[in-house]
């Protein structure tokens, strides 16, 4: 079980996060707008890289807050967090 | 056998405390500090059991968790299936028996306890063997804090198997000097009877402690038998020692013959000799001291065939002093016996002389594998290791070492050096600094001479019996016919694959191991193939004229040895297996008979029996108390989540499919919230309190999705809206009062409201005091009668309950419980989410476009509905299903087909039953289904199939009761 770096709480318990999915893939502006397929990329799509990924993680039974990390699938070493208005950090 | 072959002195055994147990329904007897194995051999005791596939007997081959064959049931102290005789810890009492390779549960619920503890430390020692103690003082001479596990009754791993000397001293004399001064430093932990079996990411470990199970009868209850150890390592130092691998050859499985290194721990740890006359097979060093030691012993070690042509000359001239003859480039081409080894065939490879001599033991060594299984697990990479023939760690992890035999070193000096420099590189990237230096000791062991040869199997070729002699096996084989029973080169024991069934799975074309793994099953038993794994890859790579280290190595998986599900669950059993939530009328309803029924983790009353009435009469007579009289119910398990804030309107106006921001103070509207994808997630009232304050409700099951659902929305995509959402739900107690004469009751405990139609209308609230509580009450109805649904606080839910109940005593008033309103709603054709929709279900689906805004611009969920799979016309639809016989009742999830026959398969079902209820009002028998273009299919016949009948149906609408809706206001 691993240890995840809450931004707010430190590090904790795999088991009190809850797992958000790809992260920065944002709701639409204008959802009337999209054609079939855009809207339905947005909602059934997404990425599934090798390597580092930022995604969403919610610290749902700690602190509640929800925030990104970027993280290697192939090791699930988690590489950075920030919270969710910020821009994805550099990492190597 | 009865002989006694316990030797007169040695082992580490007590013997002044005899131990008596059963064994296969045989009186015998050990002492104190045996295993079940140790105190077997010590009775003359080899076979344990028969084979799984071809009723072979089989004996004992290891003395440790490698054991493939002597899988044991025990009976006394406590009913446990499945466990090796090498690992049982005999006490008085013990009654046991061989298992032909399963096992079965007790029939007696188990009265041990189990628990588990968390342990956070610095640097974690897995094996207490001269590497890991090593390890250990170093670290703790720093000042870390450091946690040993072991998972043997002692600390001092191999050397609890040998008699080895280290600077003079008997090495018991420096393991007790590492233990004493581990003991005295604060911050260590030391446990033993503890197996490391599970390594995961950022140093966590988890380790089963078996606290009681070598107490016997005389275990005290109050002490959990198993706790499972959560640990968190800063620094992990893997000392996991090694396991024996044996070597493949005809009739390779009979009792007597065993690991050579396990012969010498029978010998010095328990003072047990394994037979009375011994040949040794062996294809390395090791083996040789095995046979001088035994024969320094006193025992007979005639012979020592070494696969090698080039033999080590030290150690034969040890042997010849002892009477042993060494056969230079010799391998065993078979044995003799029936319930036990009488006689070895040996010959020269390649040769075409063979030989016979007669032995009762036989001890095998191909070598040894370093039990690498915890550094694999953590993902650390393995390398083939030609020399060894066998996986060595192939990387350095920043966090975990791996030390002594574990990493492919088998010298003690090396061993203990090794973990030495471990301890110290691991305190100091914990960031501690090294305290004084361990010293090494220097041992007194004999160095190896010549490198080992790895040899999987004995070759195809050499002469399996004396020339001359027509081959005819005395154990016949179970099962006649199978082309394979006639190979008796056994790969997997346990498992009885042989040597033909590796090479039908070659042969058949899987080069992967983890391929053949899964044909042949070797490796899949309780020992997950420790002394197989290695041999059954070497054979597959032979057999394909790969080299193995070009080949991918096996990865390991946890458990590293079988771990009780009761010490999984720990205390998290029964009543605490999960969090029971009750409301605070809870013990009304028990002592008024209520029946439960489990919501989530919520005990709802399901109906109240009253005398000898069963469900299906009870729930008649509650539904006519609401429609025909006044009832009240406990819903305080519904949702209740209060959104504040300057933009609440804006955000519910998202969340909802219909328009919230226009709901006036003091009304109520029904919403609906679908997801992304356009299907309903949940449903409920929303009540404005202010400007910028609401109450939303939601399904009992889905309280804590929605809240999470809210902050989803709030946090990662409008942090702008200024809105916070809180959960209230236990905050309040909430009764409807549902029926013709409701009004009358509130009345007579309402006085400073006017209670009629025009001064309270449908779908609005008001604040009050109910029988002197202060009150919210609201004009809802999930039954489609006049209804009220008063909300008080928690602390006061009793005493609103049982005035209403009071006041209600001259109009009948009757509770009920989940099962009467579900009829009540189904009759008005309301919806359950998550009972008549499962996710893929619109709220067009459900008839319920008037609750989608078509103002709004945009809401959750809107842009999925135009998506063309939305619009197709052959969706499902919500609909209602009325039996032909209307005193069937249709089965919840029965399908719905459109012949009077079952036609042959494929069937194409066109929907299914999501509810069905007896009706009161109706008289009748009613469901609801999803069906494919329901509701163009309203008044078709269609059939459900139930058992070996059909059931006649009608589609109808939703809605069966009051279609008008005449009845809301009273």
């Amino acid at each position: 079980m691993q240890l995840i770096p809450c931004p707010w709480c430190g590090p904790r318990e795999e088991v009190e996060f809850h797992y958000g999915g790809q992260a920065h893939v944002a709701y639409p502006a204008e959802p009337a707008e999209l054609s079939d397929e855009e809207w339905a990329s947005f909602v059934f799509f997404r990425d599934n890289p090798r390597g580092p990924f930022a995604e969403r993680w919610s610290h749902a039974a700690g602190c509640r807050r929800w925030f990104n990390a970027v993280r290697d699938t192939r090791s699930y070493e988690l590489l950075a967090v920030y919270r969710p208005d910020q821009e994805r950090p550099v990492t190597t | 056998m009865t002989a006694d072959f316990r030797l007169p002195r040695g082992g580490r055994i007590d013997r002044d405390r005899p131990l008596r147990f059963t064994f296969n329904g045989r009186s015998l007897t050990g002492r104190q500090g045996d295993t079940l194995a140790s105190a077997l051999l010590a009775n003359g005791v080899h076979q344990v059991t028969t084979s799984i596939k071809y009723g072979r007997p089989r004996g004992i081959m290891a003395a440790g968790v490698e054991e493939p064959n002597a899988l044991v049931q025990l009976a006394e102290p406590v009913s446990e299936p499945m466990l090796t005789a090498t690992t049982v810890e005999l006490c008085d009492g013990l009654v046991a028996e061989g298992l032909v390779g399963h096992g079965r549960l007790g029939d007696e619920p188990d009265p041990a306890r189990y628990d588990s503890k968390h342990a956070h430390c610095d640097v974690l020692v897995i094996g207490a063997g001269p590497a890991g103690l090593a390890a250990a003082l170093t670290a703790a001479r720093s000042g870390a804090r450091v946690v040993v596990v072991d998972d043997q009754s002692a600390a001092g791993g191999s050397l609890l198997g040998r008699d080895d000397y280290l600077d003079d001293r008997s090495s018991d004399a420096w393991v007790r000097d590492v233990v004493a001064e581990l003991d005295a430093t604060p911050d260590v932990l030391r446990l033993d009877r503890t197996t490391a079996f599970g390594a995961y990411q950022d140093g966590f470990v988890l380790a089963l402690q078996r606290r009681t199970d070598h107490l016997g009868f005389d275990a005290p209850r109050h002490v959990a038998r198993h706790r499972i150890w959560r640990i968190r390592a800063t620094q992990t130092v893997i000392a996991t020692g090694a396991h024996e691998r044996p070597i493949v050859f005809d009739d390779n499985d009979r009792p007597g013959i065993m690991l050579a290194g396990a012969a010498r721990t029978y010998l010095h740890r328990y003072g047990v000799q394994v037979g009375k006359r011994v040949g040794v097979f062996t294809t390395n060093d090791s083996a040789y001291v095995a046979a001088i030691e035994l024969a320094e012993a006193g025992i007979d070690v005639p012979v020592l065939f070494d696969a090698r042509q080039d033999v080590p000359q030290r150690l034969r001239a040890e042997c010849a002093a002892r009477g042993i003859d060494v056969y230079p480039g010799h391998v065993v081409t078979g044995t003799e016996g029936r319930d036990h080894l009488t006689d070895v065939h040996i010959g020269p490879v390649g040769g075409e002389r063979c030989d016979t001599v007669g032995c009762d033991t036989l001890l095998v060594s191909g070598g040894w594998n370093p039990a690498v299984h915890l550094f694999s697990q953590l993902g650390g990479q393995l390398r083939y290791a030609p020399s060894l023939g066998a996986y060595v760690p192939a990387e350095a992890l920043s966090s975990a070492r791996v030390v002594g035999s574990a990493a492919g070193s088998f010298e003690l000096m090396a061993c203990i050096e090794q973990g030495a420099e471990a301890g110290r590189a691991a305190l100091t990237a914990a960031g501690f600094s090294p305290g004084a230096d361990v010293t090494v000791p220097v041992a007194d062991t004999r160095p190896d001479e010549v490198a080992a040869m790895v040899l999987w199997r004995v070759p195809e070729g050499a002469p399996k019996v004396p020339l001359g002699t027509e081959y005819v096996p005395k154990v016949p084989f179970g099962t006649a016919g199978d082309d394979n029973s006639a190979d008796a080169r056994f790969v997997d024991l346990q498992r009885d694959a042989t040597v033909s069934d590796v090479l039908r799975a070659t042969g058949a074309g899987l080069r992967s191991l983890e391929h053949v793994k899964r044909y042949t099953t070797i490796g899949t038993a309780h020992d997950q193939g420790k002394t197989s794994g290695m041999v059954a890859a070497g054979i597959v790579a032979e057999a394909l004229g790969e080299d193995l280290a070009e080949r991918r190595p096996t990865t390991f998986r946890p458990p590293y040895t079988s771990v009780p599900f009761a010490a999984l669950g720990g205390r998290d059993r029964g009543e605490l297996y999960d969090p029971v939530r009750v409301t605070a009328l809870h013990d009304w309803h028990v002592a008024h008979g209520a029946e439960f029924e489990d919501v989530g983790q919520w005990k709802r009353a399901r109906h109240y029996p009253r005398y000898d009435e069963d469900m299906h009469a009870a729930v008649l007579r509650e539904c006519r108390a609401a429609r025909e009289g006044v009832a009240l119910m406990d819903a305080s398990t519904l949702g209740k989540i209060d959104v504040q804030g300057p933009d609440a309107p804006a955000l519910l106006d998202m969340l909802y499919t219909n328009m919230m921001s226009t709901l006036k103070v003091g009304r109520i509207r029904y919403g609906v919230m679908c997801g992304i994808d356009g299907m309903v997630i949940d449903d409920g009232t929303v009540i404005r309190l202010a400007d910028d304050r609401f109450l939303l409700t939601t399904t009992t099951g889905n309280a804590a999705m929605v809240l999470d659902w809210i902050e989803e929305w709030l946090q990662t995509e409008w942090p702008h809206l200024r809105v916070f959402a809180t959960s209230v739900t236990e905050h309040w107690v909430t009764v409807p009062l549902v029926g013709p004469r409701s009004r009358d009751v509130l009345a007579a405990l309402a006085p400073d409201i006017d209670v009629s139609n025009d001064a309270f209308g449908f779908m609005t609230w008001q604040d009050t005091t109910v029988a002197g509580i202060p009150a919210r009450v609201c004009r809802i109805s999930f039954s489609g009668e006049l209804a009220y649904e008063i909300n008080v606080n928690a602390w006061h839910g009793l005493a609103l309950w049982e005035a209403l109940i009071e006041a209600g005593e001259p109009y009948g008033i009757t509770p009920y419980g989940t099962e009467t309103m579900h009829v009540l709603r189904a009759e008005k054709g309301y919806p359950i989410v998550g009972q008549d929709t499962d996710g893929t279900v619109t709220p067009q689906d459900l008839g319920m476009s008037w609750a989608v805004s078509k103002k709004k611009t945009d809401f959750i969920g809107k842009r999925s509905f135009s998506r063309p799979e939305n619009l197709r016309p052959d969706r499902k639809h919500l609909v209602g299903l009325l039996p032909a016989d209307p005193t069937v009742p249709l089965p919840e999830g029965g399908q719905i087909i459109e012949h009077d026959y079952v036609p042959e398969p494929p069937v194409r079902a066109l929907g299914h039953v999501t509810s069905s209820y007896d009706s009161a009002a109706l008289g009748r028998t009613f469901a609801f289904a999803l069906l494919r273009s329901g509701r163009e299919r309203v008044g078709e016949k269609l059939y459900v199939p139930v058992g070996d009948d059909l059931v006649a149906v009608t589609v109808t609408d939703t809605v069966f009761y009051d279609k008008e809706g005449a009845r809301r206001d009273g």
